[in-house]
């Protein structure tokens, strides 16, 4: 047993990004009262920090109101009351982030058994914090044939990581994406047996599989870096949502896997917030009056930014 | 004991009889009351049989069955004798009660807030994170005085051994508390000196206590949330009911309580919140909201961080987490209805409350726990298994149902999804007599549960003393419910001295507090009386037609009817009365012939004589074509919306109004048909007569009368302009008849009605109620009153109308002749059409137009 004590996680920023998301309706018929909630604020926790964020909307609000979620994430109510024919949400971040356990870290972990037996028994804070995550939640039903798919990564006595990126690995291998498959509302034993779907969809699956053996697993929503083809210019816009998947770990806490770029999460994904599926985080949740039929559109734009010398308090 | 009255009474063998000891001797608590029906005579039992059912009719008491679209209210089903609960067995009860509620309160605060059960291992996990009704978004709420549970009902059976055990626990929005109080008020005064004699204790101080906490509370509300605008003393807070609307299952009981306990019965679509403070849309503007009695399920309460329903307010939640609204009971109480709670609570109560629990629950095991599971499955056959409330929607299950396949596969979904089932044992009820009536009248035993309730206030739990008793529909029905089809009783508490005679808690009202009009009117309610006066008017005016119509039918032979004929029958068509398309498509041929050989100067017959008086009949007695009976309907269903406005007294007229006034099929007779439409007329002008004199003249008194005074213009537009396309000597009474004013005319001309002072009257004579000019008086009246508070709202419409018909000059313009007045009524019409058209915009629009829409991104 190789087990890292958590005081072990590398530190120190090891990449800093601008995040600027965009989201903007158009409605064909006048909205007179529009209630937002919104998940566009990114978490500063062990991996993050949130050097700077604002949020502005056109038309300007006139009730906005800051507050945490029961997941920690940091969410904003507003409410417009003038009557709007469009809306824009403009959201803008700069993070920092720390290193996080590479592949060679998470190797050699506890038998995945040990995990799903500690749950519901062990009274950690840690593990008491695990359990909100290990039960269906609105987008992550459970069946048999979820379990069937994950039993194939979770081997007898398997290091739970080594099956947990077995999983992520199989996830990009069989299913396809295809952001035409599925929406929002597909529910999770469509996609398992469609074989498509898009990241929300690839995330929640691999959570599904985990909870159906019983253990725990967040959904996290934020931004990946792409990067453009070789001797291109970084496109405005082209980037987007992304969500993965974050598994619990007794000895490491919880470490990152992205079923959609069959990777372990490294320094290229920006966390906004996690839940227990996406219903939890929704970037913008809203309830308007009137508007009729409407048209969205969101534009991300992550931008690499570069590492900050650090300031000395010696003038 | 009269042999008779027992005779038929069969005392469960292995149960517990609430009436008779083990031995077969009447309880000393029952002797009173079977020697009460002992030695009275022996027709009294059927007499209060009958008034208990008649008053249930008439105050139209209701339980919805099941709340989809084909919905149908079944009556209440309330039996005449009550269960009856000694002193000293109440107080266990209300010991025990009050000691669950404090704990169930705190379990929810603990939940909600720091859980240390968790941490404790008191609670596992999966009973809170694996349930759908652990509402995330809720933790962290803080409740004034700690109370989170403001409603509890439970409910309760007695087991074979005499002890009380309890079955349920409801915490999200208890239903039962008012449907207990109509009982009461239905069943006291059935035997009025016995409840005196056997000190039962009355239940308006419970429902005080509950108010009183609530306004307690909401003036905390106003004062401490984050937008804190503390009240007057003196000054009431506005408390809601929050409603999911006419076809939840108890409606009835949601609007009874409003109106008895004065709350504002509110939909969703009729608040709304505005930077975390909720307000409710009235035809005065927004009005804070300081207290939210709900009877909308948890989920549905917000669907902006909720789940998506129609029936909520965007943003409840963050207004109630911000502490500037109550909502009772907190969002997110359903949790605490789970079965799987039940086992853990003798822990929780010693660890919560250093008591143990005084009242035991029925044995329950939560499958989620291997031991338990293995337990349930050896014991099937004794148990009911039910959804541990993780999935929402499945009915119980009885294990002895279950036999071959059906069992296996129950078993292995069991095994697969534990953590979904609790598993109870089956309870035998107690068993308590109820009055049959039948060749051999007398008492008969049935199943019997209890429901019990408690309120919070902010000294602890008080119980109501008394409760809802539910009867089991057969004489072994294992399950109680009123969905089902289950009757009720009233239930007697006895006190212990002599009832004290409550008195009225004084309340400091000041000056400024004086209430004149109520400005929480919302838009809704306020279409709802519109509409409301409308369709009264509209019964009225086709009930009037109906009788003019089939009068000539039935007494003027075809041959001698003059040229008020065509008038009257093309009213009746346009009223629909007669449908011209029907009989078009049935004998379109024969009119034509018909039509060709006619050598009479009226204009060709549509209908033979035969036809009309069959359309007539049906559009008097069927709800299935336009007409009367289909009229009332419609109006009894608007006046639903507005149930809790209207008096008990307004309420026995509407509801007389839609009781089927011949059977399905049946014809009824030419004195039957006119019988229908004298008594349908005169409970019209009772509820006319309510409203004139019975009702406040607020705001919505203006907007009911708004729509009387609308319709009566229309309509008499409508019949004066096809009065003056008769001939000259067409005769005016069915047109005197028709607007209710033969009488005032035989008082002042004692001669057959001729043209010149008919119109007089019934242009216009601003003394009759009937004329146009009354109308138009009335109508500008009103809207000059809403006007002063509400702004310009479409007068100019008929004002110019109303100076064109006082121009006129009687001795010149009014002549049978004159096309300017037909063109004057059909302006007059067309102009009361718009403006209601300009006060739904203007008032109501947002109802309609504003449809709430779900998004996410």
């Amino acid at each position: 047993m190789t087990d890292l004590p958590a005081s072990a996680a590398p530190s120190g920023v090891v990449a800093r990004y601008r995040v600027v998301h965009e989201t903007r309706y158009k409605y064909n018929s006048t909205v007179t009262l529009s209630q937002q909630y919104l998940h566009l604020t990114p978490r500063s926790f062990s991996c993050q920090h949130t050097e700077s964020h604002l949020i502005w909307l056109d038309p300007v609000v006139n009730d906005s109101n800051e507050g945490v979620d029961y997941f920690g994430n940091i969410t904003r109510h507003v409410a417009l009351t003038v009557p709007h024919d469009s809306l824009l949400v403009h959201a803008e971040s700069t993070v920092s982030l720390r290193a996080r356990y590479t592949l060679a870290q998470i190797a050699g972990t506890l038998p995945w058994e040990c995990v799903r037996d500690m749950i519901g028994k062990e009274r950690s804070e840690a593990t008491l914090e695990a359990c909100r995550y290990v039960y269906a939640s609105p987008h992550v039903t459970l069946f048999p044939d979820l379990e069937a798919y994950a039993r194939v990564s979770y081997t007898p006595g398997r290091p739970q990581l080594d099956a947990a990126l077995d999983l992520t690995h199989r996830i990009f291998d069989d299913f396809e994406f295809d952001s035409k498959a599925t929406e929002i509302s597909t529910p999770l034993d469509q996609v398992l047996r469609g074989r498509r779907g898009v990241c929300q969809d690839f995330a929640q699956l691999m959570i599904g599989c985990l909870r159906s053996i019983g253990l725990p697993a967040r959904y996290v929503s934020g931004y990946i870096l792409t990067h453009p083809p070789e001797g291109k210019p970084r496109l405005i816009g082209a980037d987007a949502s992304h969500a993965w998947v974050s598994v619990f770990c007794p000895a490491l806490g919880w470490v990152d896997f992205d079923p959609t770029n069959r990777c372990l999460v490294q320094h290229e994904h920006i966390t906004l917030g996690w839940g227990r599926d996406f219903s939890d985080v929704t970037p913008m949740r809203g309830i308007v009056l009137g508007g009729g039929k409407q048209d969205l559109d969101v534009q991300v734009t992550v931008t690499p930014l570069p590492l900050l010398v650090p300031l000395t308090d010696t003038l | 004991m009269s042999n008779q009255l027992l005779a038929h009474y069969l005392a469960a063998p292995d149960g517990f009889d609430e009436m008779l000891d083990a031995a077969k001797v009447p309880r000393a608590h029952w002797r009173a009351l079977l020697a009460n029906l002992e030695h009275e005579a022996p027709d009294m039992m059927r007499q209060r049989r009958e008034m208990v059912q008649r008053q249930v009719s008439e105050n139209g008491v209701s339980y919805n069955v099941l709340a989809d679209a084909g919905s149908k209210q079944r009556q209440w089903d309330l039996n005449v004798l009550p269960l009856i609960l000694p002193h000293e067995e109440w107080s266990g009860i209300e010991a025990a009660v009050i000691q669950r509620a404090t704990l169930l309160n705190k379990i929810l605060d603990d939940v909600y807030g720091k859980q240390e059960m968790l941490r404790e291992g008191l609670l596992p996990p999966a009973l809170i994170h694996g349930h759908a009704g652990f509402l995330r978004p809720c933790h962290g709420m803080r409740h004034h005085d700690d109370v989170a549970l403001h409603f509890y009902a439970v409910d309760l059976a007695r087991a074979p051994d005499g002890r009380w055990w309890v079955m349920a626990d409801r915490t999200q929005a208890p239903s039962g508390a008012g449907y207990a109080l109509e009982n009461r008020s239905i069943i006291a005064p059935t035997f009025p000196d016995l409840l005196r004699e056997l000190k039962v204790q009355p239940l308006s101080g419970f429902f005080r206590t509950m108010h009183d906490s609530l306004v307690h509370w909401g003036r905390l509300c106003a004062a401490q949330g984050d937008r804190p605008m503390p009240l007057r003393d003196g000054e009431m807070p506005l408390i809601v009911l929050l409603t999911p609307g006419q076809r939840s299952e108890s409606y009835y009981e949601q609007a009874y309580l409003a109106r008895y306990l004065g709350l504002t019965l509110v939909e969703g679509g009729d608040l709304t919140v505005r930077d975390g403070v909720v307000f409710l849309k009235t035809l005065a503007g927004l009005h804070r909201v300081h207290v939210i009695m709900r009877r909308v399920d948890d989920e549905s309460c917000d669907p902006l961080e909720l789940q998506h329903s129609l029936l909520g307010v965007a943003g409840l939640t963050q207004a109630a987490m911000r502490g500037n609204v109550l909502v009772a009971n907190s969002l997110g109480s359903s949790l605490l209805e789970s079965g799987a709670l039940l086992g853990f609570l003798p822990a929780l109560s010693r660890r919560l409350l250093g008591e143990t629990l005084k009242m035991p629950s029925v044995a329950t095991w939560w499958c989620g726990e291997a031991a338990a599971l293995e337990t349930v499955v050896e014991r099937l056959d004794r148990l009911v298994i039910k959804p541990s409330g993780s999935l929402p929607g499945q009915a119980a299950v009885f294990g002895q149902d279950l036999d071959g396949e059906a069992r296996a596969a129950f078993i292995a979904n069991l095994r697969a999804n534990p953590n979904h089932y609790i598993a109870q044992e089956l309870v035998r009820l107690s068993q308590a007599p109820v009055w049959k009536d039948g060749r051999t009248p007398g008492l008969q035993a049935r199943a019997v549960g209890l429901r019990v309730f408690a309120c919070a206030t902010p000294n602890g739990y008080a119980v109501m003393p008394g409760g809802l008793t539910r009867v089991a529909t057969g004489p072994d029905a294992r399950v109680l419910t009123m969905q089902m089809g289950g009757a009720s009783k009233d239930t007697w508490v006895q006190a212990r001295a002599k009832v004290e005679v409550h008195r009225l808690q004084k309340r400091s009202i000041t000056g400024v507090d004086l209430v004149r009009e109520d400005s929480n009117l919302s838009s809704r309610v306020a279409e709802n009386l519109l509409w409301f006066g409308r369709h009264a008017e509209r019964s009225d005016n086709i009930c009037r037609l109906l009788r003019v119509a089939l009068n000539i039918v039935f007494h003027v032979r075809f041959d001698q009817r003059g040229s008020e004929w065509p008038a009257v029958e093309a009213l009746c068509i346009w009223f629909g009365l007669l449908d011209t398309e029907r009989k078009a498509a049935v004998s379109g041929a024969n009119a034509a012939a018909g039509a060709a050989g006619a050598t009479s100067a009226l204009p060709a017959a549509i209908f033979t004589d035969a036809e009309i008086e069959s359309a007539l009949l049906l559009a008097v007695v069927s709800p299935t074509v336009p007409g009367l009976a289909r009229q009332q309907q419609q109006l009894h269903r608007i006046a639903g919306q507005l149930h809790e406005r209207f008096s008990v007294d307004n309420w026995r007229a509407l509801n007389r109004m839609v009781q089927p006034a011949a059977a399905p099929g049946e014809r009824p007779s030419q004195s039957g048909v006119m019988t229908i439409l004298d008594e349908a007329a005169a409970d019209l002008m009772m509820l006319a007569g309510f409203a004139l004199d019975g009702m406040t003249r607020d705001l919505g008194w203006r907007f009911m009368s708004i729509g009387r005074r609308l319709e009566r213009l229309q309509f008499q537009s409508i019949v004066l302009q096809r009065a003056l396309a008769m001939d000259e000597n067409g005769s005016l009474d069915w047109l005197l008849e028709l607007a209710d004013s033969i009488i005032t005319y035989r008082a002042r001309y004692r001669a057959q009605p001729e043209w010149l002072p008919v119109l007089d009257l019934l242009m216009l004579d601003e003394t009759n109620p009937r004329s146009i000019r009354f109308q138009l008086n009335g109508i500008l009246g009103a809207m000059g009153k809403i006007t002063q508070t509400q702004g310009p709202c479409g007068m100019h419409l008929l004002l110019p109308l109303k100076e064109e018909l006082m121009a006129l000059d009687p001795g010149v313009d009014l002549h049978h002749d004159n096309p300017a007045l037909s063109d004057l009524l059909g302006r007059i019409g067309q102009a009361s059409a718009a403006l209601s058209e300009q006060i739904s915009v203007q008032f109501f629009s947002y109802t309609d137009n504003g449809r709430q829409r779900n998004r996410t991104s």
